[in-house]
Protein backbone atom coordinates (compact mmCIF):
# COMPACT_ATOMS: atom_id res chain seq x y z
CA UNK A 1 0.00 0.00 0.00
CA UNK A 2 2.76 2.45 0.82
CA UNK A 3 4.46 1.97 -2.57
CA UNK A 4 0.95 2.32 -4.15
CA UNK A 5 0.39 5.74 -2.24
CA UNK A 6 4.05 6.64 -3.29
CA UNK A 7 3.65 5.95 -7.11
CA UNK A 8 0.08 7.75 -6.84
CA UNK A 9 1.94 10.20 -5.81
CA UNK A 10 4.65 10.37 -8.35
CA UNK A 11 1.41 9.97 -11.04
CA UNK A 12 -0.47 13.02 -10.11
CA UNK A 13 2.45 15.28 -9.64
CA UNK A 14 3.23 14.51 -13.37
CA UNK A 15 0.13 15.49 -14.39
CA UNK A 16 0.34 18.48 -12.55
CA UNK A 17 3.17 19.45 -14.80
CA UNK A 18 2.49 17.63 -18.55
CA UNK A 19 0.52 20.43 -20.50
CA UNK A 20 -2.08 18.27 -22.58
CA UNK A 21 -3.48 17.79 -18.52
CA UNK A 22 -4.00 21.27 -18.78
CA UNK A 23 -5.14 21.42 -22.02
CA UNK A 24 -7.78 18.99 -20.85
CA UNK A 25 -8.71 20.55 -17.77
CA UNK A 26 -9.16 24.17 -19.56
CA UNK A 27 -11.86 21.91 -22.02
CA UNK A 28 -13.42 20.32 -19.78
CA UNK A 29 -13.93 23.27 -18.09
CA UNK A 30 -15.17 25.76 -20.84
CA UNK A 31 -17.34 23.03 -22.36
CA UNK A 32 -18.98 22.51 -18.57
CA UNK A 33 -19.75 25.92 -18.04
CA UNK A 34 -21.02 26.24 -21.48
CA UNK A 35 -23.63 23.81 -20.77
CA UNK A 36 -24.20 24.93 -17.10
CA UNK A 37 -25.15 28.21 -18.42
CA UNK A 38 -27.02 27.73 -21.73
CA UNK A 39 -29.02 24.60 -19.66
CA UNK A 40 -29.26 24.45 -15.84
CA UNK A 41 -28.28 28.38 -14.71
CA UNK A 42 -30.86 30.13 -16.72
CA UNK A 43 -34.05 31.87 -15.09
CA UNK A 44 -36.91 29.39 -14.94
CA UNK A 45 -34.71 26.42 -14.96
CA UNK A 46 -35.17 24.47 -12.04
CA UNK A 47 -32.21 25.13 -9.42
CA UNK A 48 -30.58 21.85 -10.06
CA UNK A 49 -27.65 20.44 -12.49
CA UNK A 50 -29.36 17.87 -14.17
CA UNK A 51 -28.23 18.88 -17.84
CA UNK A 52 -24.90 19.37 -16.93
CA UNK A 53 -24.70 16.00 -15.31
CA UNK A 54 -26.16 14.17 -18.10
CA UNK A 55 -24.18 15.86 -20.45
CA UNK A 56 -20.70 14.93 -18.75
CA UNK A 57 -21.24 11.24 -20.21
CA UNK A 58 -20.71 12.53 -23.43
CA UNK A 59 -18.08 15.43 -22.59
CA UNK A 60 -15.74 13.34 -20.78
CA UNK A 61 -15.83 10.48 -23.52
CA UNK A 62 -13.62 13.16 -25.07
CA UNK A 63 -11.74 14.39 -22.53
CA UNK A 64 -10.98 11.33 -20.35
CA UNK A 65 -9.30 9.66 -23.32
CA UNK A 66 -6.61 12.59 -23.42
CA UNK A 67 -6.19 12.51 -19.69
CA UNK A 68 -5.28 9.25 -18.97
CA UNK A 69 -3.31 8.26 -22.51
CA UNK A 70 0.10 8.84 -21.47
CA UNK A 71 -0.30 6.96 -18.31
CA UNK A 72 1.15 3.63 -19.62
CA UNK A 73 2.02 4.64 -22.57
CA UNK A 74 4.61 7.11 -22.39
CA UNK A 75 6.34 4.91 -20.01
CA UNK A 76 6.72 2.58 -22.75
CA UNK A 77 7.63 5.00 -25.27
CA UNK A 78 10.26 6.15 -23.03
CA UNK A 79 12.04 2.68 -22.08
CA UNK A 80 11.14 3.85 -18.21
CA UNK A 81 8.34 0.99 -18.18
CA UNK A 82 11.49 -0.80 -17.62
CA UNK A 83 12.89 0.50 -14.35
CA UNK A 84 9.24 0.47 -13.39
CA UNK A 85 8.80 -2.93 -13.82
CA UNK A 86 11.47 -3.98 -12.15
CA UNK A 87 11.75 -2.31 -8.93
CA UNK A 88 10.09 -4.29 -6.25
CA UNK A 89 6.73 -3.64 -7.41
CA UNK A 90 3.90 -5.75 -8.40
CA UNK A 91 2.14 -5.42 -11.50
CA UNK A 92 -1.11 -5.09 -9.48
CA UNK A 93 0.61 -2.02 -7.18
CA UNK A 94 1.43 -0.20 -10.61
CA UNK A 95 -2.04 -0.72 -12.30
CA UNK A 96 -3.67 0.69 -9.04
CA UNK A 97 -1.56 3.56 -9.06
CA UNK A 98 -1.89 4.66 -12.50
CA UNK A 99 -5.46 4.10 -11.96
CA UNK A 100 -5.51 6.51 -8.71
CA UNK A 101 -2.98 8.75 -9.95
CA UNK A 102 -5.39 9.86 -13.27
CA UNK A 103 -8.52 8.94 -11.35
CA UNK A 104 -7.81 11.63 -8.76
CA UNK A 105 -6.49 13.63 -11.55
CA UNK A 106 -9.61 13.97 -12.58
CA UNK A 107 -11.61 14.36 -9.44
CA UNK A 108 -9.31 17.70 -9.14
CA UNK A 109 -10.68 18.84 -12.37
CA UNK A 110 -13.99 18.24 -11.41
CA UNK A 111 -13.73 20.09 -8.37
CA UNK A 112 -14.08 23.89 -10.26
CA UNK A 113 -17.09 22.84 -11.14
CA UNK A 114 -18.70 23.12 -7.19
CA UNK A 115 -18.74 26.84 -8.14
CA UNK A 116 -21.61 25.72 -10.73
CA UNK A 117 -23.40 24.57 -6.81
CA UNK A 118 -22.16 27.77 -5.25
CA UNK A 119 -24.14 29.93 -7.95
CA UNK A 120 -26.90 27.92 -7.99
CA UNK A 121 -26.70 28.37 -3.69
CA UNK A 122 -26.47 32.08 -4.51
CA UNK A 123 -29.42 32.87 -6.76
CA UNK A 124 -31.97 29.99 -5.79
CA UNK A 125 -32.49 27.25 -2.86
CA UNK A 126 -31.40 24.08 -5.11
CA UNK A 127 -32.47 20.61 -3.75
CA UNK A 128 -28.54 19.20 -2.82
CA UNK A 129 -30.10 15.57 -2.81
CA UNK A 130 -30.16 15.12 -6.43
CA UNK A 131 -26.63 16.96 -6.67
CA UNK A 132 -24.60 14.61 -4.12
CA UNK A 133 -25.90 11.69 -6.23
CA UNK A 134 -25.04 13.37 -9.30
CA UNK A 135 -21.39 14.52 -8.04
CA UNK A 136 -21.20 10.19 -6.69
CA UNK A 137 -22.44 9.10 -10.43
CA UNK A 138 -19.71 11.69 -12.26
CA UNK A 139 -17.24 9.92 -9.74
CA UNK A 140 -17.88 6.38 -10.84
CA UNK A 141 -18.49 7.09 -14.59
CA UNK A 142 -14.91 8.98 -14.77
CA UNK A 143 -13.79 5.63 -12.71
CA UNK A 144 -15.23 3.30 -15.56
CA UNK A 145 -13.55 6.24 -18.35
CA UNK A 146 -9.97 6.23 -16.85
CA UNK A 147 -9.43 2.16 -16.37
CA UNK A 148 -10.69 1.75 -19.79
CA UNK A 149 -8.29 4.89 -21.25
CA UNK A 150 -5.57 2.92 -18.76
CA UNK A 151 -6.26 -0.10 -20.98
CA UNK A 152 -5.94 1.43 -24.18
CA UNK A 153 -2.76 3.04 -22.96
CA UNK A 154 -1.59 -0.28 -21.82
CA UNK A 155 -1.60 -1.92 -25.07
CA UNK A 156 0.59 0.92 -27.15
CA UNK A 157 3.70 3.63 -26.52
CA UNK A 158 1.68 5.64 -28.78
CA UNK A 159 -0.57 8.27 -27.08
CA UNK A 160 -2.62 9.15 -29.88
CA UNK A 161 -3.54 5.65 -30.60
CA UNK A 162 -4.48 5.05 -27.10
CA UNK A 163 -6.55 8.15 -26.96
CA UNK A 164 -8.02 6.97 -30.22
CA UNK A 165 -8.73 3.27 -28.96
CA UNK A 166 -10.26 4.73 -25.59
CA UNK A 167 -12.67 7.03 -27.11
CA UNK A 168 -13.48 4.59 -29.84
CA UNK A 169 -14.62 1.98 -27.03
CA UNK A 170 -16.09 4.83 -24.64
CA UNK A 171 -18.00 5.87 -27.67
CA UNK A 172 -19.96 2.37 -28.08
CA UNK A 173 -20.01 2.03 -24.26
CA UNK A 174 -22.01 5.60 -23.68
CA UNK A 175 -23.64 6.51 -27.06
CA UNK A 176 -23.94 3.47 -29.95
CA UNK A 177 -24.96 1.02 -27.10
CA UNK A 178 -28.37 3.11 -26.54
CA UNK A 179 -28.65 3.46 -30.48
CA UNK A 180 -28.40 0.13 -31.40
CA UNK A 181 -30.61 -0.85 -27.84
CA UNK A 182 -33.32 1.50 -29.71
CA UNK A 183 -33.07 -0.55 -33.41
CA UNK A 184 -32.73 -4.08 -32.13
CA UNK A 185 -35.33 -6.49 -31.93
CA UNK A 186 -37.16 -6.62 -28.49
CA UNK A 187 -35.26 -9.72 -26.76
CA UNK A 188 -32.10 -7.79 -27.41
CA UNK A 189 -33.47 -4.37 -26.55
CA UNK A 190 -33.44 -4.88 -22.81
CA UNK A 191 -30.59 -6.51 -22.70
CA UNK A 192 -28.14 -4.06 -24.81
CA UNK A 193 -30.12 -1.22 -23.00
CA UNK A 194 -28.99 -3.04 -19.58
CA UNK A 195 -25.12 -3.15 -20.67
CA UNK A 196 -25.14 0.66 -21.85
CA UNK A 197 -23.59 3.34 -19.58
CA UNK A 198 -26.56 5.87 -20.17
CA UNK A 199 -28.95 3.38 -18.66
CA UNK A 200 -26.71 3.24 -15.07
CA UNK A 201 -25.68 6.53 -15.14
CA UNK A 202 -28.95 9.01 -15.71
CA UNK A 203 -30.49 7.81 -12.39
CA UNK A 204 -28.22 9.20 -10.38
CA UNK A 205 -28.48 12.85 -11.72
CA UNK A 206 -32.30 12.49 -10.83
CA UNK A 207 -31.13 11.48 -7.29
CA UNK A 208 -31.35 7.89 -7.66
CA UNK A 209 -28.57 5.55 -5.70
CA UNK A 210 -29.24 1.78 -7.21
CA UNK A 211 -27.10 -0.61 -5.79
CA UNK A 212 -27.55 -2.46 -9.02
CA UNK A 213 -26.08 0.91 -11.09
CA UNK A 214 -22.90 1.30 -8.55
CA UNK A 215 -22.20 -2.50 -9.21
CA UNK A 216 -22.26 -1.72 -12.44
CA UNK A 217 -19.38 0.76 -12.49
CA UNK A 218 -17.41 -0.67 -9.83
CA UNK A 219 -17.44 -4.37 -11.47
CA UNK A 220 -16.55 -3.03 -15.29
CA UNK A 221 -13.82 -0.35 -13.99
CA UNK A 222 -11.93 -3.95 -12.13
CA UNK A 223 -12.51 -5.30 -14.98
CA UNK A 224 -10.87 -3.19 -17.26
CA UNK A 225 -8.13 -2.65 -14.50
CA UNK A 226 -7.75 -6.57 -14.56
CA UNK A 227 -7.20 -6.52 -18.17
CA UNK A 228 -4.84 -4.23 -18.12
CA UNK A 229 -2.93 -6.15 -15.45
CA UNK A 230 -2.89 -9.10 -17.90
CA UNK A 231 -1.70 -6.98 -20.90
CA UNK A 232 1.44 -5.48 -18.26
CA UNK A 233 2.20 -9.36 -17.51
CA UNK A 234 1.63 -10.60 -21.24
CA UNK A 235 5.13 -9.44 -21.93
CA UNK A 236 6.14 -12.43 -20.14
CA UNK A 237 4.51 -14.52 -22.57
CA UNK A 238 5.33 -11.77 -25.93
CA UNK B 1 32.94 -17.16 -2.32
CA UNK B 2 29.74 -18.14 -3.66
CA UNK B 3 27.66 -17.55 -7.11
CA UNK B 4 25.63 -13.95 -7.35
CA UNK B 5 24.58 -14.36 -10.75
CA UNK B 6 24.02 -18.19 -12.09
CA UNK B 7 22.67 -18.53 -15.84
CA UNK B 8 21.85 -22.20 -17.02
CA UNK B 9 21.41 -23.02 -20.66
CA UNK B 10 19.37 -19.92 -21.02
CA UNK B 11 17.22 -19.19 -24.28
CA UNK B 12 14.86 -16.90 -25.65
CA UNK B 13 12.99 -16.75 -28.85
CA UNK B 14 11.66 -13.60 -29.99
CA UNK B 15 9.19 -15.17 -32.14
CA UNK B 16 11.24 -16.68 -34.90
CA UNK B 17 14.17 -14.95 -34.03
CA UNK B 18 16.72 -16.63 -31.52
CA UNK B 19 18.23 -14.39 -29.53
CA UNK B 20 19.80 -16.56 -26.89
CA UNK B 21 20.98 -19.85 -27.58
CA UNK B 22 21.69 -21.73 -24.27
CA UNK B 23 23.58 -19.07 -22.73
CA UNK B 24 25.53 -20.27 -19.57
CA UNK B 25 27.52 -18.29 -16.94
CA UNK B 26 28.58 -17.57 -13.60
CA UNK B 27 29.53 -14.54 -11.75
CA UNK B 28 31.10 -14.81 -8.47
CA UNK B 29 30.17 -12.74 -5.61
CA UNK B 30 32.08 -9.29 -5.22
CA UNK B 31 33.23 -9.32 -9.14
CA UNK B 32 33.03 -6.94 -11.74
CA UNK B 33 32.25 -8.72 -14.87
CA UNK B 34 32.10 -7.63 -18.15
CA UNK B 35 29.58 -8.83 -20.65
CA UNK B 36 31.10 -8.34 -24.14
CA UNK B 37 29.44 -8.78 -27.41
CA UNK B 38 29.08 -6.54 -30.83
CA UNK B 39 25.54 -5.18 -31.02
CA UNK B 40 22.82 -7.55 -30.94
CA UNK B 41 24.66 -10.32 -29.41
CA UNK B 42 21.67 -10.51 -26.90
CA UNK B 43 23.26 -8.81 -23.65
CA UNK B 44 20.58 -6.82 -23.35
CA UNK B 45 18.04 -9.53 -23.71
CA UNK B 46 20.18 -11.57 -20.86
CA UNK B 47 20.04 -8.95 -18.92
CA UNK B 48 16.19 -8.24 -19.16
CA UNK B 49 15.87 -11.98 -17.93
CA UNK B 50 17.83 -11.30 -15.01
CA UNK B 51 16.52 -8.45 -14.08
CA UNK B 52 12.59 -10.19 -14.39
CA UNK B 53 11.67 -7.92 -17.10
CA UNK B 54 11.27 -10.71 -20.27
CA UNK B 55 10.83 -14.16 -18.92
CA UNK B 56 13.12 -16.64 -20.55
CA UNK B 57 12.44 -19.33 -23.28
CA UNK B 58 14.01 -21.83 -21.15
CA UNK B 59 16.50 -22.34 -19.24
CA UNK B 60 17.34 -20.93 -15.70
CA UNK B 61 18.95 -17.73 -13.84
CA UNK B 62 19.45 -17.25 -10.41
CA UNK B 63 20.29 -13.66 -8.63
CA UNK B 64 21.69 -14.00 -5.15
CA UNK B 65 20.12 -17.31 -4.50
CA UNK B 66 16.67 -16.48 -5.72
CA UNK B 67 15.60 -18.03 -9.04
CA UNK B 68 14.34 -14.58 -11.58
CA UNK B 69 11.15 -16.33 -12.65
CA UNK B 70 9.50 -18.13 -9.24
CA UNK B 71 11.45 -15.28 -6.72
CA UNK B 72 10.78 -12.16 -9.08
CA UNK B 73 10.61 -9.76 -5.83
CA UNK B 74 13.41 -10.87 -3.96
CA UNK B 75 15.33 -10.77 -7.26
CA UNK B 76 14.02 -7.34 -7.55
CA UNK B 77 14.95 -6.18 -4.19
CA UNK B 78 18.47 -7.36 -4.32
CA UNK B 79 19.12 -5.54 -7.88
CA UNK B 80 20.17 -2.26 -8.94
CA UNK B 81 19.42 -2.08 -12.96
CA UNK B 82 20.54 0.22 -15.47
CA UNK B 83 18.64 -0.49 -18.19
CA UNK B 84 20.31 0.67 -21.81
CA UNK B 85 19.78 4.03 -22.88
CA UNK B 86 18.91 5.29 -19.54
CA UNK B 87 15.27 5.80 -19.22
CA UNK B 88 14.15 8.48 -16.94
CA UNK B 89 11.51 10.79 -15.39
CA UNK B 90 12.39 13.62 -17.68
CA UNK B 91 9.83 16.28 -15.44
CA UNK B 92 11.12 15.19 -12.34
CA UNK B 93 14.08 16.76 -10.33
CA UNK B 94 17.61 14.69 -9.52
CA UNK B 95 16.99 14.42 -5.79
CA UNK B 96 12.81 14.12 -5.98
CA UNK B 97 13.37 10.95 -8.21
CA UNK B 98 16.39 9.80 -6.14
CA UNK B 99 13.80 9.96 -3.37
CA UNK B 100 11.03 8.38 -4.85
CA UNK B 101 12.88 5.40 -6.73
CA UNK B 102 14.69 4.43 -2.82
CA UNK B 103 10.80 4.46 -1.49
CA UNK B 104 10.00 1.97 -3.84
CA UNK B 105 12.85 0.10 -3.40
CA UNK B 106 12.02 -0.67 -0.07
CA UNK B 107 13.98 2.46 1.62
CA UNK B 108 12.48 3.21 4.73
CA UNK B 109 11.26 6.93 4.66
CA UNK B 110 13.26 7.62 7.66
CA UNK B 111 16.80 6.64 5.82
CA UNK B 112 15.90 7.73 2.36
CA UNK B 113 17.44 11.60 2.78
CA UNK B 114 20.63 10.01 3.60
CA UNK B 115 20.47 7.38 1.02
CA UNK B 116 19.74 10.14 -1.63
CA UNK B 117 22.48 12.09 -0.10
CA UNK B 118 25.20 9.95 -0.01
CA UNK B 119 24.20 8.10 -3.54
CA UNK B 120 24.31 11.88 -5.21
CA UNK B 121 27.86 12.88 -3.58
CA UNK B 122 29.30 9.34 -4.75
CA UNK B 123 27.92 9.78 -8.18
CA UNK B 124 29.19 13.51 -8.13
CA UNK B 125 25.19 14.90 -8.90
CA UNK B 126 25.50 17.51 -6.02
CA UNK B 127 25.32 20.42 -8.30
CA UNK B 128 22.81 19.33 -9.99
CA UNK B 129 20.74 17.42 -7.38
CA UNK B 130 17.72 20.53 -7.97
CA UNK B 131 17.83 20.66 -11.79
CA UNK B 132 14.95 18.86 -13.53
CA UNK B 133 16.55 15.38 -15.15
CA UNK B 134 15.34 16.95 -18.39
CA UNK B 135 17.67 19.28 -19.06
CA UNK B 136 20.60 17.33 -17.97
CA UNK B 137 23.40 16.51 -19.97
CA UNK B 138 23.71 13.32 -21.56
CA UNK B 139 26.44 12.42 -19.25
CA UNK B 140 24.72 14.10 -16.34
CA UNK B 141 21.60 11.54 -17.13
CA UNK B 142 24.10 8.56 -17.10
CA UNK B 143 24.83 9.33 -13.43
CA UNK B 144 21.70 10.14 -12.68
CA UNK B 145 20.69 6.28 -14.03
CA UNK B 146 24.09 4.83 -12.03
CA UNK B 147 22.86 6.87 -9.05
CA UNK B 148 19.40 4.95 -9.45
CA UNK B 149 20.71 1.95 -9.17
CA UNK B 150 22.77 2.66 -6.25
CA UNK B 151 20.30 4.26 -4.05
CA UNK B 152 19.20 1.31 -2.24
CA UNK B 153 22.53 -0.27 -1.98
CA UNK B 154 21.75 -3.64 -3.33
CA UNK B 155 24.38 -6.12 -3.21
CA UNK B 156 23.99 -7.01 -7.63
CA UNK B 157 24.29 -4.21 -9.96
CA UNK B 158 23.64 -5.58 -13.31
CA UNK B 159 24.53 -1.73 -15.79
CA UNK B 160 23.33 -2.21 -20.17
CA UNK B 161 26.37 -0.08 -21.73
CA UNK B 162 26.83 2.09 -18.91
CA UNK B 163 29.45 4.48 -20.70
CA UNK B 164 27.91 4.26 -24.35
CA UNK B 165 27.13 7.64 -25.25
CA UNK B 166 29.45 9.90 -23.17
CA UNK B 167 32.75 11.69 -23.79
CA UNK B 168 36.45 10.58 -22.74
CA UNK B 169 36.43 12.49 -19.20
CA UNK B 170 33.24 10.85 -18.57
CA UNK B 171 33.99 7.96 -19.16
CA UNK B 172 36.80 7.80 -16.82
CA UNK B 173 34.66 9.35 -14.08
CA UNK B 174 32.11 5.90 -14.68
CA UNK B 175 34.92 4.03 -14.79
CA UNK B 176 36.16 4.81 -11.70
CA UNK B 177 33.01 5.11 -10.12
CA UNK B 178 32.18 1.28 -11.01
CA UNK B 179 35.79 0.02 -10.00
CA UNK B 180 35.29 1.35 -6.75
CA UNK B 181 32.08 -0.95 -6.62
CA UNK B 182 34.26 -4.16 -6.07
CA UNK B 183 34.55 -6.31 -3.42
CA UNK B 184 31.16 -4.71 -1.63
CA UNK B 185 28.79 -5.43 -4.57
CA UNK B 186 28.81 -7.89 -7.62
CA UNK B 187 28.84 -5.99 -11.22
CA UNK B 188 27.52 -7.66 -14.32
CA UNK B 189 27.88 -4.99 -16.98
CA UNK B 190 27.66 -4.76 -20.61
CA UNK B 191 29.81 -3.58 -23.62
CA UNK B 192 30.73 -3.90 -27.27
CA UNK B 193 33.93 -2.37 -26.41
CA UNK B 194 37.02 -4.89 -25.57
CA UNK B 195 38.98 -1.90 -24.47
CA UNK B 196 36.49 -0.78 -22.31
CA UNK B 197 35.84 -3.85 -20.77
CA UNK B 198 39.18 -4.33 -20.11
CA UNK B 199 39.88 -1.71 -17.96
CA UNK B 200 37.02 -1.59 -15.60
CA UNK B 201 36.42 -5.34 -14.86
CA UNK B 202 37.98 -7.90 -13.51
CA UNK B 203 36.76 -11.12 -15.46
CA UNK B 204 35.03 -11.46 -18.88
CA UNK B 205 31.92 -12.98 -20.73
CA UNK B 206 31.79 -13.10 -24.38
CA UNK B 207 28.22 -13.17 -26.21
CA UNK B 208 27.92 -13.72 -29.73
CA UNK B 209 24.69 -14.19 -31.72
CA UNK B 210 23.19 -15.21 -28.95
CA UNK B 211 26.05 -17.96 -27.81
CA UNK B 212 28.44 -17.39 -24.91
CA UNK B 213 31.62 -17.58 -26.64
CA UNK B 214 34.39 -17.74 -23.71
CA UNK B 215 34.47 -16.94 -20.27
CA UNK B 216 37.11 -16.31 -18.01
CA UNK B 217 39.49 -13.67 -16.53
CA UNK B 218 41.52 -11.67 -19.41
CA UNK B 219 44.76 -13.90 -18.28
CA UNK B 220 42.83 -17.01 -18.72
CA UNK B 221 41.61 -15.94 -22.23
CA UNK B 222 45.53 -14.98 -23.27
CA UNK B 223 46.57 -18.45 -22.14
CA UNK B 224 43.73 -19.88 -24.12
CA UNK B 225 44.80 -17.98 -26.81
CA UNK B 226 48.61 -19.35 -26.84
CA UNK B 227 46.99 -22.63 -27.75
CA UNK B 228 45.70 -21.09 -30.71
CA UNK B 229 49.03 -19.68 -32.46
CA UNK B 230 48.98 -19.03 -35.39
CA UNK B 231 51.90 -19.64 -38.30
CA UNK B 232 53.64 -17.11 -40.57
CA UNK B 233 56.08 -18.79 -43.15
CA UNK B 234 57.57 -17.17 -45.45
CA UNK B 235 58.25 -19.42 -48.84
CA UNK B 236 59.27 -19.35 -52.75
CA UNK B 237 58.41 -21.60 -54.83
CA UNK B 238 61.33 -22.07 -55.86
CA UNK B 239 62.56 -23.73 -59.41
CA UNK B 240 59.96 -26.46 -59.08
CA UNK B 241 57.35 -23.80 -59.71
CA UNK B 242 53.21 -23.55 -58.20
CA UNK B 243 51.76 -20.64 -58.01
CA UNK B 244 50.60 -18.81 -54.80
CA UNK B 245 47.12 -20.05 -54.29
CA UNK B 246 48.40 -23.71 -55.18
CA UNK B 247 51.14 -23.14 -52.02
CA UNK B 248 48.08 -21.83 -49.85
CA UNK B 249 46.14 -25.11 -51.10
CA UNK B 250 48.91 -27.19 -49.89
CA UNK B 251 49.14 -26.23 -46.81
CA UNK B 252 45.22 -25.93 -46.08
CA UNK B 253 45.50 -29.77 -46.46
CA UNK B 254 48.41 -30.07 -43.64
CA UNK B 255 46.96 -31.85 -40.68
CA UNK B 256 46.16 -29.51 -38.00
CA UNK B 257 46.19 -26.08 -40.09
CA UNK B 258 42.25 -24.07 -40.18
CA UNK B 259 42.54 -21.44 -42.63
CA UNK B 260 45.22 -20.11 -44.54
CA UNK B 261 45.92 -16.48 -46.09
CA UNK B 262 48.85 -15.46 -48.22
CA UNK B 263 50.40 -11.91 -49.31
CA UNK B 264 52.95 -11.81 -51.89
CA UNK B 265 56.24 -9.92 -51.29
CA UNK B 266 57.73 -9.72 -54.50
CA UNK B 267 60.06 -11.29 -56.42
CA UNK B 268 58.21 -14.34 -55.73
CA UNK B 269 58.09 -14.50 -51.81
CA UNK B 270 55.02 -15.31 -50.56
CA UNK B 271 53.95 -14.69 -46.69
CA UNK B 272 51.42 -17.52 -45.33
CA UNK B 273 49.16 -17.33 -42.65
CA UNK B 274 48.43 -20.73 -41.26
CA UNK B 275 45.64 -20.56 -38.12
CA UNK B 276 45.28 -23.69 -36.39
CA UNK B 277 42.02 -25.85 -36.45
CA UNK B 278 41.07 -25.89 -32.93
CA UNK B 279 43.82 -26.65 -30.64
CA UNK B 280 45.75 -28.50 -33.05
CA UNK B 281 49.56 -27.72 -33.47
CA UNK B 282 50.50 -28.09 -37.34
CA UNK B 283 54.00 -26.60 -37.75
CA UNK B 284 55.30 -29.96 -37.97
CA UNK B 285 53.27 -31.20 -41.12
CA UNK B 286 54.19 -27.37 -42.43
CA UNK B 287 57.28 -27.98 -42.20
CA UNK B 288 57.28 -31.34 -43.68
CA UNK B 289 55.09 -29.87 -46.94
CA UNK B 290 58.01 -27.15 -47.47
CA UNK B 291 60.54 -29.80 -47.49
CA UNK B 292 58.44 -32.61 -49.61
CA UNK B 293 57.88 -29.83 -52.56
CA UNK B 294 61.81 -28.55 -52.28
CA UNK B 295 60.34 -24.94 -51.81
CA UNK B 296 62.90 -22.29 -50.69
CA UNK B 297 61.91 -21.36 -47.27
CA UNK B 298 63.40 -18.01 -45.08
CA UNK B 299 60.91 -17.47 -42.01
CA UNK B 300 58.73 -19.47 -40.16
CA UNK B 301 57.65 -18.22 -36.74
CA UNK B 302 54.35 -18.22 -34.34
CA UNK B 303 52.42 -15.92 -33.65
CA UNK B 304 50.19 -15.49 -30.42
CA UNK B 305 46.98 -13.46 -32.03
CA UNK B 306 45.80 -10.18 -29.05
CA UNK B 307 42.77 -10.39 -27.29
CA UNK B 308 41.49 -7.74 -29.74
CA UNK B 309 41.66 -10.14 -32.83
CA UNK B 310 40.12 -12.72 -30.93
CA UNK B 311 37.07 -10.68 -30.17
CA UNK B 312 36.79 -9.19 -33.61
CA UNK B 313 37.30 -12.76 -35.18
CA UNK B 314 34.41 -13.66 -32.33
CA UNK B 315 32.63 -10.94 -33.99
CA UNK B 316 32.52 -11.82 -37.18
CA UNK B 317 31.20 -15.19 -36.45
CA UNK B 318 34.61 -16.86 -37.24
CA UNK B 319 35.01 -18.25 -33.55
CA UNK B 320 31.94 -18.82 -32.45
CA UNK B 321 31.41 -22.11 -34.17
CA UNK B 322 35.03 -24.17 -33.61
CA UNK B 323 35.55 -25.29 -30.68
CA UNK B 324 36.39 -22.22 -28.25
CA UNK B 325 38.07 -21.52 -25.11
CA UNK B 326 36.26 -21.64 -22.09
CA UNK B 327 37.51 -21.38 -18.53
N1 LIG C 1 11.66 -7.05 -28.38
C1 LIG C 1 12.29 -7.71 -29.35
N2 LIG C 1 11.59 -8.30 -30.34
C2 LIG C 1 12.21 -8.97 -31.32
N3 LIG C 1 13.52 -9.13 -31.42
C3 LIG C 1 14.30 -8.57 -30.48
C4 LIG C 1 13.72 -7.83 -29.39
N4 LIG C 1 14.72 -7.39 -28.61
C5 LIG C 1 15.87 -7.84 -29.17
N5 LIG C 1 15.62 -8.55 -30.29
C6 LIG C 1 16.63 -9.23 -31.14
O1 LIG C 1 17.37 -10.09 -30.33
C7 LIG C 1 18.75 -10.02 -30.65
C8 LIG C 1 19.54 -9.64 -29.41
O2 LIG C 1 19.25 -8.31 -29.07
P1 LIG C 1 19.87 -7.59 -27.79
O3 LIG C 1 19.71 -8.48 -26.62
O4 LIG C 1 19.25 -6.24 -27.70
O5 LIG C 1 21.39 -7.46 -28.19
P2 LIG C 1 22.55 -6.53 -27.60
O6 LIG C 1 22.05 -5.89 -26.35
O7 LIG C 1 23.68 -7.46 -27.37
O8 LIG C 1 22.87 -5.52 -28.64
C9 LIG C 1 18.88 -9.03 -31.78
O9 LIG C 1 18.94 -9.76 -32.97
C10 LIG C 1 17.62 -8.23 -31.72
O10 LIG C 1 17.24 -7.79 -33.00
MG1 LIG D 1 21.85 -3.92 -25.93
Amino acid sequence: MDKVLLLTRREISAYFVSPIAYVAMALFLVIAGFFFALSDFRPGAPAAMRSIFDVMMVILVFVLPIITMRALSEEQKSGTIETLLTAPVTDVQVVAAKFLGSWLFFLAVLAPTLVFVVLLAAFSDPDYGPIASGYLGLALLGALYVAVGLLASSLTCNQVIAAVTAFVVLLMLAMVGPWLAAVAPPPWRGIIQNATIRKHYLDFSQGVVDLVHIVYFVALTAYALFLTVKVLESRRWR
Amino acid sequence: MSAMIEVTDLTKWYGPTLALDRASFTVEEGQIVGFLGPNGAGKSTTLRILTGFLPATSGQACVAGHDVLTDSLAVRRSIGYMPENVPLYTEMRVDEYLRFRAGLKDVPASKRREAVDRTVQRCWLTDVRRRLIGQLSKGYRQRVGLAEALVADPPVLILDEPTIGLDPAQIQAVRELIRSLAGKHTVLLSSHMLHEVERTCSRVVIIAEGRIAASGTFDELRENLADRQRVVLEVHPGDGGGGPAEIARAFAQVAGAGDVTHKNLGEGWLCVHVNPAGNADPREGLYSMVAKRGWRLREMRSEVPSLEELYVRITAGEAADADRPAA
